[in-house]
């Protein structure tokens, strides 16, 4: 690890990428993911990569399937109503089996929405990512040393099981300075034999290809992606829990809204409430195996967003109707306070202990 | 005997899936037999379109990426970003180059992206049945103009050449014919010096092929091509628009 | 000395081969079918073939080898 430096959410995660390995940056303006980009177009040319800002989010996005195509490390970052825009790409990188690192630096919306932090893609970042089965890994990191982290992990499981990670943070977290330390740069990825580069007449010709018009060679290649994607939900799985074991209020909440959570819980504890946070930090693979241990010993879950209510389907899902789950939130800009959610954790508890 | 004329090596064995007669299957033996004369195929990655071209990438024999309808110039952007010694190509036809791709073409051009672009234009969307294309003519029927190209409601149909050649990006614009032996070989010429263009770093190449679609045209595929001959190459004059080659470092 | 030698399996019977043959020996057999159900392309004189390949040259489907 490097020493500590204290640096912006946004420059922290494009330093991350470029040590873990990263040399293709394709990128479109949009508020609040600017300093991903201006990192890139700083650092890029001084060490031989490339910083290219393409003519549309849409462009921007097959670059990358291109360029991962060719077997490099290759990266797009973007905004809520740009991560619409990439969904055709992301479709195709999925289906044509190439791993790549999506960021969305989250606003609210719907439409151009605000340009304030928000959580309402979650349902767009977990379900909807693109036409088509298929799934893309997605991280929700709630420090600036965790986007770090998250970014050489993401990288690495999307060569590992060849899908597309997407990296879900928000402007809060873009915007927000803490002291972060970087893994040492990496210098070999995975072998990708199945690369688009040129054979060098030592080969029969590789195809990068998403079109199956026999329908039976369609199911086949979806069933053995899914077969992957069982796996990633096996071993991927990530969460942190604070003070869940002996919980009987468990609040759900990832990236920023995670944070404030946490002194709600210990308020909560303070008071004599068993409160605990579970925080995903994969929200797909979503944590399920660990909601599930819980959902056996707490009376309700709380899911704590910034939106209307996305991820609490998930907890739902995983909690599968054995206590209630309630759901507690603000839309982008309004940043949830720790009193608002003690008080919801209280009413759910039956009023003042 | 000697050979004078076989199946090129940079064409696989696949069996072309167009229809009898359409130039398509011309245009591929033109590139690849390009990229075997300049001896580049264990470099080079083709992008195939979306549109009758979408198989392309089952017949030639270099590498290949199927890119989504209209986005091949960003794939070849993204390749050859990635391997700046690679021979990067697009083939990609009417609508896919002049719709709903517009936006990449002319942003990978104005780039001066060292990459070819082989543009099949055949006045009409082939794969989907023969609808109107950016480049159907004015008064043509095809199965969404039934009465005709009514300018006044589908406006005109795009000169791809002319218009790009405006840009400071290109290297080499120049648009052909496949409609006979002798148009054959300087589309042939032409192609061959695009990935010269490109190999040489001198900036974006294009080549423009007036192609037929004897199909949705309703014609045989010889009175297809006398009729590229009678109508489309009156509206789209076949010559070189762009040419910055002579200069030593291109369009940079 | 030329020869003109069309891989009936691939020809999809456009008769642009015919169109193009300055010597007027191609045709295309009407008699029968390939397994495409096409009427392939035939040389109907095979000694006066000059070995131009421009039969070739206009084959979409590259069906067609020349030697000389």
């Amino acid at each position: 690890m490097s020493e500590r430096v204290l640096m912006k959410g946004n420059e922290a995660m494009a330093e991350a990428a470029i040590r873990a390995g990263c040399r293709h940056f394709f990128g479109y303006p949009i508020t609040p993911q600017t300093e991903v980009a201006a990192y890139m177009a700083k650092k890029m040319p001084k060490i031989g990569g490339t910083y290219l800002q393409a003519e549309s989010e849409i462009a921007a996005v097959n670059m990358v399937l291109g360029a991962s195509a060719a077997g490099v490390r290759a990266m797009t970052s973007s905004s809520s109503p740009g991560i619409s825009l990439k969904t055709e790409g992301i479709s195709y990188i999925a289906g044509s089996d190439l791993p790549c690192l999506i960021v969305n630096v989250e606003r609210g919306g719907p439409g151009l929405g605000g340009i304030q932090p928000a959580q309402s893609d979650y349902w767009q970042a977990t379900r909807a990512l693109g036409h088509g089965d298929f799934h893309a890994l997605v991280f929700a990191p709630s420090t600036v040393q965790e986007l770090v982290n998250v970014v050489f992990l993401a990288y690495d499981l999307a060569e590992k099981y060849r899908m597309p990670a997407l990296l879900l943070s928000d402007g809060l977290l873009g915007q927000m300075m803490e002291p972060v330390s970087f893994p040492e740069p990496v210098t070999q990825t995975a072998e990708k034999p199945w690369a688009a580069c040129g054979h060098g007449n030592k080969r029969p010709h590789n195809i990068v290809n998403s079109l199956y018009l026999q329908p039976e060679e369609l199911e086949r290649t979806v069933r053995e992606r899914f077969q992957r994607y069982a796996q990633v939900e096996r071993e991927e799985q990530r969460c942190q829990e604070y003070l869940c074991d002996d919980a009987d209020y468990i609040l759900t909440a990832f990236g920023a809204t995670a944070r404030i959570s946490q002194s709600a819980v210990d308020t909560l504890r303070s008071q004599g409430i068993k409160a605990g946070l579970l925080r995903p930090i994969t929200l797909w693979p979503f944590p399920k195996d660990a909601i599930r241990r819980h959902a056996a010993h707490a009376k309700a879950f709380l899911s704590v967003e910034m939106n209307m209510g996305q991820m609490v389907d998930d907890v739902r899902l995983a909690v599968e109707g054995k206590v209630p789950v309630e759901f507690f939130g603000h839309t982008g800009g309004i940043i949830p306070r720790p009193s608002e959610i003690v008080e919801k954790v209280k009413t759910m508890a039956g009023g003042d202990k | 005997m000697a050979i004078v004329y076989e199946k090129s090596k940079m064409l696989t064995d696949a069996p072309l899936h167009y229809c009898p007669g359409c130039t398509h299957g011309i245009i591929h033996k033109l590139v690849a037999e390009s990229l075997q004369e300049l001896d580049v195929g264990g470099k080079a990655v083709g992008v195939a379109p979306v549109g009758c071209a979408v198989m392309a990438y089952n017949y030639f024999a270099c590498d290949m990426v199927e890119a989504p309808h209209g986005r091949a110039p960003a794939i070849a952007t993204g390749l050859k970003r990635a391997l700046p010694d690679g021979v990067i190509f697009t083939y990609q036809g009417d609508g896919d180059l002049a719709a709903i791709g517009t936006a990449e073409t002319v942003h990978a051009a104005t780039r001066g992206e060292n990459i070819t672009v082989i543009f099949v234009n055949n006045a009409i969307y082939g794969m989907t049945g023969g609808q109107m294309a950016p480049t159907t003519l004015p008064g043509q029927v095809t199965q969404t103009t039934p009465y005709g190209r009514d300018v006044t409601v589908s406006g005109f149909p795009v000169r791809v050449c002319e218009m790009l050649s405006t840009l400071s990006g290109v290297a080499y614009a120049e648009r052909v014919s496949v409609d006979t032996v002798p148009n054959i070989r300087k589309a042939k010429a032409a192609i061959k010096k695009a990935f010269e263009t490109q190999m040489a770093k001198k900036g974006f190449s294009i080549v423009e092929v007036l192609s037929t679609c004897p199909t949705n045209w309703g014609l045989t595929p010889l009175e297809a091509l006398e009729w590229l001959r009678q109508n489309m190459m009156p509206y789209y004059p076949l010559g070189v628009y762009q040419d910055r080659t002579g200069n030593e470092k291109g369009v940079f | 000395m030329a020869r003109t030698i069309i891989d009936e399996k691939v020809c999809k019977g456009c008769g642009l081969c015919v169109s193009v043959c300055p010597k007027k020996i191609l045709r295309l057999a009407a008699g029968r079918m390939n397994d495409k159900g096409y009427n392939p392309a035939e040389v109907t004189d095979p000694a006066s073939c000059i070995g131009c390949a421009m039969c070739g040259i206009m084959c979409p489907d590259s069906a067609i080898t020349v030697e000389k």
